[in-house]
């Protein structure tokens, strides 16, 4: 156990690189996916079906592969970033794709009749998709958006293969420094486990708070 | 369910306007794709001399070799985790407390890790621990650990999903818990959440790129080897593999939708409807 306790600082700055690479790419991926999953939604046929083309490609390719294309052609195309924002990139990428599938479906959730009923009182389509379906979709949402920031974090340790030293990468390195794989891994899984445990246990009770019993 | 359509569009002012947004959308997505290849053309990524050696039948051979390594794995840990997540699943739901806590905690706790952390462990920490395996199982060992948890879940929530008069109609006939849940539940539960099964290996194949970590000599690993031999075609690799990802996971993903599509005329139970939505990327 002396390894992990001296090497604490260490192991703490790794937790640190992977909650702000989780928390920059899920933001990201929040914006990009609302974006696509919006284009999915307007009754222009172009956008729509770039959109699906885009979530079709990448939800399709592993993302290691995102992320080691992005690492080899981001500098080719005059983009010399660093490491971890070239991670940060493919995370963003990858996730906003599951994200407009998620927005999709809460769309779908809300069911046509809401929209009728809508049309009916006389509102136009644009007022509806605000006012009516954007909130009971957005409560639907909460509990896969949850699991998908879950996803995300745990890809973070996908940063570790090309050299960022996230909470794998650090336990990668500290054993292969000191060889004791139980107290090293066994610190970093309980970490993980944590972390999971307490954004899972955040948005089941989000979701309980803002469901709507039908 | 039908579709949701959030915008009508109808009427000629509608419809010009749908044309005007159709047209300036594509000039934006048109003029994007030309900026990139623009970039990759200067950066003289497009030079026919990167790309030739992709035509040549050796290059091709030996990434079809690496596509059988990665079918192979990939079927491997999807034969190993069905099972394991079936049996894990079932033990959560037995009458058992301390068999179901048990299989509820090691459900959690292999979905709480990152795949790759998983690996790492198999690949540094148990040779340390006096146990060595070669890379395939190093890999395969890996995914099979975390996808059984993910298996487990999705059992478990198609079970729950099945109406209870299937299970006491069962115990009435007389077949034992274990008779009910191999004959009558299982069967019913599987043929709901084949498309949530097919999703799941999907990802599965997805996650096989792992192998590039334990050299292991699946698609990406043996692409990065021939953009080295090639000097210096990786883009041109990573596309083709890219493509093959795309048509092998599109097939399926298009199977499991058809499939999908084909039960919702038949009885589904909703529930089991919601948990094939729920799987997480």
């Amino acid at each position: 156990m002396d390894v992990v306790f001296d090497h604490l600082g260490q192991i703490l700055a790794g937790l640190g690189v992977t909650l702000a690479l989780a928390g920059t790419s899920f933001a990201g991926a929040l914006v990009i996916g609302a974006l696509l999953g919006v284009l999915r939604l307007l009754p222009f046929g172009v956008l729509r079906a770039t959109s699906t083309a885009i979530i079709t490609i990448v939800r399709n390719m592993p993302l290691l592969l995102v992320v080691v294309i992005a690492v080899f052609a981001l500098p080719q195309l005059g983009l010399t970033l660093p490491l971890d924002v070239c991670v940060a990139v493919s995370l963003m990428v990858y996730f906003a794709c599951y994200i407009a599938e998620i927005l999709r479906s809460g769309v779908q959730t809300v069911g046509m009749g809401q929209i009728e009923a809508a049309r009916a009182l006389g509102l136009s389509d644009a007022r509806a998709a605000i006012t009516i379906v954007a909130p009971q979709a957005a409560r639907s949402m909460v509990q896969p958006l949850g699991t998908m920031f879950i996803a995300t974090l745990l890809s973070t340790a996908i940063g570790s293969i090309v050299g960022v030293l996230e909470l794998s990468g650090v336990t990668r390195l500290l054993n292969v420094q000191y060889a004791e794989p139980i107290a090293i891994f066994g610190t970093t899984a309980l970490i993980y486990i944590a972390l999971s445990l307490t954004i899972g246990g955040a948005t089941g009770w989000l979701e309980r708070k803002v469901r709507v019993t039908r | 369910m039908t579709e949701v359509q959030l915008f009508e569009m109808r009427g000629p002012k509608a419809a010009r306007t749908r044309r005007i947004v159709n047209i300036a959308g594509l000039v934006v997505i048109l003029a994007a794709i030309a900026a990139l290849l623009a970039g990759l053309a200067a950066a003289g990524q497009l030079d026919p001399a990167l790309w030739a050696p992709l035509l040549d039948w050796g290059a091709q051979q030996f990434l079809l070799v690496a596509l059988g390594n990665t079918l192979i794995a990939g079927a491997t840990a999807i034969a190993l985790s069905i099972p394991l997540g079936a049996m894990l699943a079932a033990a959560r739901l037995s009458r058992s407390r301390v068999l179901a806590r048990l299989s509820a905690g090691l459900v959690e706790v292999l979905r709480a890790l990152p795949l790759l952390f998983v690996v790492y462990f198999f690949l540094l920490a148990l040779p340390g621990l006096g146990l060595r395996m070669p890379p395939f199982w190093q890999l395969v060992g890996a995914i099979v650990l975390y996808s059984s948890g993910v298996f487990a879940e999705l059992f478990r929530a198609g079970i729950l999903a099945l109406p209870r008069g299937q299970m006491e109609a069962g115990l009435s006939l007389g077949l034992s818990r274990t008779q009910v849940l191999l004959r009558i539940v299982f069967p019913q539960v599987v043929r709901a959440l084949l498309p949530a099964l097919i999703s799941q290996s999907v990802r599965v194949l997805k996650e096989t790129t792992l192998g590039y970590v334990v050299s292991y000599p699946e698609l990406l690993r043996r692409g990065q080897t021939l953009g080295e031999f090639l000097s210096g075609s990786f883009l041109q690799v990573y596309f083709e593999i890219a493509v093959i990802f795309i048509v092998l996971n599109g097939g399926l993903t298009w199977l499991a939708v058809v499939l999908n599509r084909r039960m919702g005329r038949t009885r589904t139970p909703r529930a089991a409807q919601s948990a094939r939505e729920r799987v997480p990327a």
